[in-house]
């Protein structure tokens, strides 16, 4: 039997609960309302939790379309944001694919082979995200500057392409608690190192790539400091930076709060599927990364 | 082609520390190119006066003189040592209490999945989504407050409010992974010292200061220190919510620094800054890792 306290506290327990979840979800459901309403209704209806009337014209101005929405603010400058869905979309399969890759050779290196100064290589790679943001921003800026690369992607990318320290400390770990059988035995095939990673290594750490693939590609579609350093041009922009730099253009104005929602919820639809899908892989995996 | 196929070809075969190192290469490169060489190399600028047009010009420490006389900079750091105090207690005292919460009364994986679900979207989207939320004329939560008889506030727009509404956005955004951070770490207290403090009368709240507490001391000092690292270095909602301002309001660091680099082009004072930052952060971290004790976890 529950005494009467507990069981009070187990209520007002999940009453904290409940209330927390409501606060970390009603602004995502705000902006949704705010999305499918139409700009001249928005004032009316801030304490409703349902527009009184719900359109899906904003979306249409939000992807460049022609819609039955006419705004009479003049804040209403158009941006075209599957232009920047396109280029979040290119920076992030760029930079996920080179770290996936290159910092998975490194990982499985620093777990399974043996060369001299191997352990000092790889904590100094490990003590690197101790370095602020900023340091390193300032003198990479300055070389993506020099070598004309401003507003290209391979300038965006070029930083995070090669490896990532957190990559190869995740991956590192996966391969060390692996067993060595099999490629014992491809190498007495006579594979070559490459081959043995390629073909026997790495297929058999498919879970845990996925879960970073995962990981990175949501870090790298969130990413912001960078490319609003160096990819301010719109054939290359960015959703992030998009979203910023419409809110920007606004001025001391109201801002197209509908269009700027509708942008928004297209911006984090693919996070949502992810979430949905890889939950359990997505939470599973955050939370080891505190562990050590 | 089959792996089967492949021994046949004659091949030199390269000894195994250079093959080791041609796993690396890459990631070393991208190291070397992106990390070591800017580390070097801003601690070198930081010694120039450059605005990028000109050659650099050698001033040996000039700018750190003038950094530590600077109340603009000084300015700054006190206002990111606001941002982590506004910040980081309400974010771990939460996450820590979301945990035990759903450790005790709901373990399923998508009530966890419901509480990270604000960490994986980005600032950018979390400075917008509250710039709404918090607007001034049409934002839900004036009408809240007003409902409950409580007045309507600027928040963002306010200079007396802007700073505590900043870090407040960045506590939506974290709680909930300091909270899946802390449940990782009650994963791995054992459950019987719970049993034993049952049956001897304990109430939940001695068990969580004599049992939870202690043990998950190391889990606290990395949530802790990562998390006013990470805090300390606060742009993304500052570059799309206020800019700074009102009235220089949130100008913390960072911003300070990227205003310094970006729009006054002073290479040179910028990065001396970002290597006083730098060396703040490296104290700080040392300085909590001693206070916590960090590799100490009370379960032996």
């Amino acid at each position: 039997m529950m005494p009467g306290n507990l069981k009070a506290g187990a209520i007002l327990g999940y009453a904290v609960l409940a209330l927390f979840i409501f606060v970390s979800l009603l602004p995502l459901w705000v902006a949704l309302k705010t999305a499918i309403s139409y700009p001249q209704d928005i004032f009316q209806s801030t304490t409703r939790l349902l527009p009184p009337r719900a359109t899906l014209g904003n979306f249409q101005r939000a992807a460049g379309l022609t819609s039955d929405i006419v705004l009479t603010s003049v804040n209403a400058s158009p941006i075209n944001f599957v232009l920047a869905l396109r280029n979040s979309l290119i920076y992030t399969s760029l930079v996920v694919t080179g770290q996936l890759f290159f910092s998975s050779m490194a990982a499985y290196a620093f777990a399974r082979m043996r060369f001299p100064g191997k352990d000092f290589l790889f904590y100094a790679i490990l003590a690197s995200t101790m370095i602020p943001a900023i340091v390193l921003f300032i003198p990479n800026f300055i070389l993506i500057k020099e070598l004309g690369w401003l507003n290209t992607f391979q300038g965006m990318v070029a930083p995070s392409f090669f490896m990532t320290p957190f990559a190869v400390f995740f991956m590192r770990q996966f391969f060390i608690s692996s067993p060595r059988e099999l490629e014992e035995a491809a190498r007495l095939e006579g594979c070559s190192p490459f081959q043995i990673f390629w073909k026997i290594a790495l297929p058999l750490q498919r879970g845990p790539l996925a879960t970073l693939a995962i990981l990175l590609s949501i870090n790298a579609w969130n990413e912001f400091f960078w490319p609003f350093l160096t990819g301010r041009d719109e054939s290359v922009r960015v959703i992030a930076v998009a979203l910023s730099d419409f809110l920007s253009q606004t001025g001391a104005g109201t801002p197209d709060w509908s269009g700027l929602m509708a942008a928004v919820i297209m911006s984090i639809i693919p996070i949502v599927i992810v979430l949905a899908v890889f939950g359990r892989q997505i939470v599973e995996s955050l939370q080891t990364t505190g562990m050590k | 082609m089959t792996t089967t196929m492949i021994p046949r070809r004659a091949k030199v075969r390269l000894p195994d520390w250079a093959v080791g190192y041609l796993f690396i290469l890459p990631a070393l490169v991208g190291f070397v190119l992106f990390y070591l060489v800017p580390t070097v190399r801003a601690l070198e600028v930081s010694l120039t006066d450059w605005n990028l047009l000109r050659a650099p010009k050698f001033v040996a420490l000039a700018n750190y003189d003038k950094l530590l006389a600077d109340p603009t900079f000084w300015n700054s750091m006190w206002l990111s040592l606001c941002y982590v105090a506004y910040n980081i207690p309400v974010q771990t005292a939460l996450g820590l209490l979301l945990a035990v919460l759903s450790d005790r009364l709901a373990r399923n994986v998508s009530i966890r999945a419901l509480i990270i679900a604000p960490y994986l979207i980005s600032n950018v989207v979390a400075a917008l989504l509250w710039l709404l939320m918090l607007d001034p004329l049409l934002g839900l939560t004036n009408d809240w407050l007003q409902a409950l008889g409580l007045s309507r506030h600027g928040f963002l727009s306010s200079p007396g409010e802007a700073l505590i509404s900043v870090a407040g956005i960045s506590t939506w955004r974290h709680t909930g992974l300091t909270a899946l951070l802390f449940y990782a770490g009650l994963q791995s207290i054992p459950r019987d010292l719970y049993e034993a403090a049952r049956l001897e009368g304990c109430s939940e709240f001695s068990m969580f200061r004599h049992i939870t507490f202690p043990l998950l001391r190391p889990v606290t000092t990395f949530v802790i220190v990562t998390s006013i690292i990470g805090s300390f270095q606060v742009f993304d909602v500052i570059a799309v919510g206020t800019h700074g301002g009102p009235a220089e309001s949130t100008r913390v660091v960072l911003w300070y620094i990227y205003e310094l680099a970006f729009k006054f082009n002073k290479m040179g004072y910028a990065s001396a800054a970002s290597m006083v930052l730098f060396t703040v952060l490296i104290l700080v971290t040392l300085v909590q890792m001693r206070v916590l004790r960090a590799d100490h976890s009370d379960l032996d």
